[in-house]
């Protein structure tokens, strides 16, 4: 299948089966062709004061993969996906997204890729003062001419997707936290974008809505055919459902493969990552002089 | 030693100078999105109901208070040269020239600013606006801009609110309660009181305290650091810096208007 010759709008949703056929294929392929390639980094550098957040990385992420980007917490991950989208400046390096290098793009180039962009954030994002059934329907009202009808007809599509058609006149703060984070999703998928962005989704929830979360990440990028990218800390959910892993730690990608390869990893770094060793190559202690030294030191509370 | 001090003087000079430039180009962006109001003016109504018919009770009943409190101070003072007859036309033109426009600001500052200051603040914390952001949607334009001039058009509104009201206040304890005759209290505030001179530059004054209050209160939740005790900080500053600038103002107009 070529993905690269797929137009983006006028995709249609193809068969579960199919789609397992080349997620297979792609994992046997050793290098991505150009054309395979949605998402191109190359060379980023991001510092965040005198922190180096991201020190000269390379990666691809291929069409109609469910690509994880995995690492301890403060390793940079949401920072990625807000260089992806363009809402931060590498300082060095280029982000390319569909052929389009993201920070070269004006504000109207800008916003015309993110509308083929949906991201679900941590929090959910959904605005407060708006029922469940107006935030899926905001993307639409903005961007759309679509008469009430069709729009109502298409909101409670995606409603349907995610489980909340019931829940259209709720407000988020009527919502659990994982019924938000699906609202949220069914927002993100209004325009029918070409890529779906996930940052920490299954962060505080219970193992019901995670299996959810889980289930729906997986069948939305396969029914829809979407570009998904996850960032997560949850070694288990994430490396059930992804193609692809990237683990980043310390400024730099310190290991990439399907989760199978991951997993037969033998370096200390991805050893402790994946098997949650509390100490290893990242230490269990902030950096500081030994205790001793430090009970002998004069100081006040 | 002397040395650190001037450069940390030097440091929180420039962070002061960044800020008011981060400040400018937030005004200038929010004024470039006035066409979003014109295609969508839903939301600029709602925003005038937020600011100004919200804020109406506060302002009304402060308005009562300070006029009467105009009338019984203006009556004793002008009863010791037996110009008690001209207690209308010092209330109206106090209220008209001064107090309107700049109480009303700082009642505006503290009721609707800091409600301005606290939810964009929250939008941030929440990451809505960044919500907006991914979805293609300006948020400066969908979120601040009909915000910005709901306030700036709901200022002069409520301060003609506060000065009428005021001037009623004063009527009642003026005329009412130290018996200053009735028809003298309006005829000479009728004659005294000049609409260019007096009542315009009133409405020019509550159109700029329109602008500043705003302004202020939009810029310090758009630039809060997104946290509880972020939000919290810009919202004290919201009210302290808006109050400190109006009266500044205030001082700059009133030496432009009736300084000669």
């Amino acid at each position: 299948m070529d993905y690269g010759n797929t137009d983006p709008l006028s995709r249609q949703p193809l068969a579960v089966d199919a789609r397992s056929a080349d997620r297979a294929c792609m994992r046997e392929q050793p290098f991505a062709t150009a054309s395979d390639v949605l998402v191109s980094i190359r060379g980023l550098s991001f510092r965040r004061g005198d922190r180096l957040i991201f020190d000269n990385i390379d990666l691809d992420i291929r069409r109609g993969s469910v690509t994880a980007v995995m690492g301890p917490s403060g390793s940079g991950k949401t920072t990625l996906l807000k260089l992806i989208t363009g809402q931060l400046h590498p300082d060095a390096g280029r982000i390319e997204v569909d052929g389009e290098d993201v920070h070269r793009l004006d504000k109207a180039g800008l916003y015309r890729l993110r509308r083929r962009m949906g991201m679900l954030f941590q929090s959910g994002a959904l605005l407060t003062d708006l029922t469940v059934f107006e935030n899926v329907a905001y993307p639409l009202r903005e961007h759309t001419d679509l008469s009430p009808s069709l729009l109502r007809k298409l909101v409670l599509l995606k409603l349907e997707a995610v489980g909340l058609r019931g829940a259209r006149d709720l407000l988020p703060n009527e919502l659990s936290g994982g019924m938000a984070r699906r609202v949220a999703l069914a927002r993100a998928i209004a325009l029918d974008p070409l890529m779906l962005l996930y940052d920490e989704p299954f962060t505080g929830q219970d193992p019901i809505a995670m299996g959810m979360l889980v289930a729906l990440i997986r069948q939305l990028n396969d029914a829809a055919g979407l570009t998904s990218i996850l960032v997560s800390h949850d070694v288990r959910e994430t490396a059930s459902i992804a193609d692809d892993l990237y683990v980043i730690a310390e400024g730099q990608i310190i290991a990439h493969g399907t989760p199978a390869e991951l997993a037969a990893d033998p370096s200390a770094w991805v050893r402790q990552f994946m098997d949650g060793l509390p100490d290893g190559p990242m230490h269990f202690h902030y950096p500081a002089p030994s205790l001793e030294e430090d009970f002998r030191t004069r100081g006040t509370v | 030693m002397r040395f650190e001090s001037l450069a940390r003087l030097g440091r929180v000079g420039l962070g002061a100078l960044e800020r008011l430039g981060r400040g400018h180009l937030l005004l200038v962006g929010i004024v470039l999105g006035v066409g979003e109001i014109l295609r969508r003016p839903g939301l600029l109504w709602a925003q005038i109901f937020n600011i100004g018919v919200l804020s109406l009770l506060i302002v009304g009943v402060s308005g009562l208070f300070v006029g009467m409190v105009l009338g019984l101070q203006g009556y004793y003072v002008l009863a010791q040269f037996g110009a008690e007859q001209s207690l209308g036309v010092m209330v109206a033109t106090s209220l008209v020239r001064e107090l309107g426009p700049v109480v009303t600001a700082l009642l505006v500052a503290g009721r609707a600013g800091s409600a301005l200051t606290a939810e964009i603040g929250l939008m941030k914390a929440t990451e809505q606006l960044s919500g907006l952001e991914m979805m293609a949607v300006d948020p400066i334009r969908r979120i601040l801009t009909p915000r910005f001039f709901g306030g700036v058009l709901a200022m002069p509104l409520l301060a003609a609110i506060f000065s009428a009201v005021g001037v009623i206040g004063g009527y009642f304890v003026g005329v009412g309660l130290l018996g200053v005759d009735d028809g003298a209290f309006w005829s000479q505030m009728q004659s005294k009181v000049d609409f260019e001179e007096d009542v315009v530059n009133g409405m020019i004054k509550s159109l700029v305290f329109g602008v500043v209050v705003t302004w202020i209160a939009l810029f310090q939740g758009y630039d809060s650091v997104p946290t509880a005790e972020g939000v919290s900080r810009a919202t004290t500053r919201s009210v302290v810096h808006a109050a400190l600038v109006v009266l500044g103002v205030d001082f700059v107009l009133t030496a432009l208007m009736f300084g000669d």
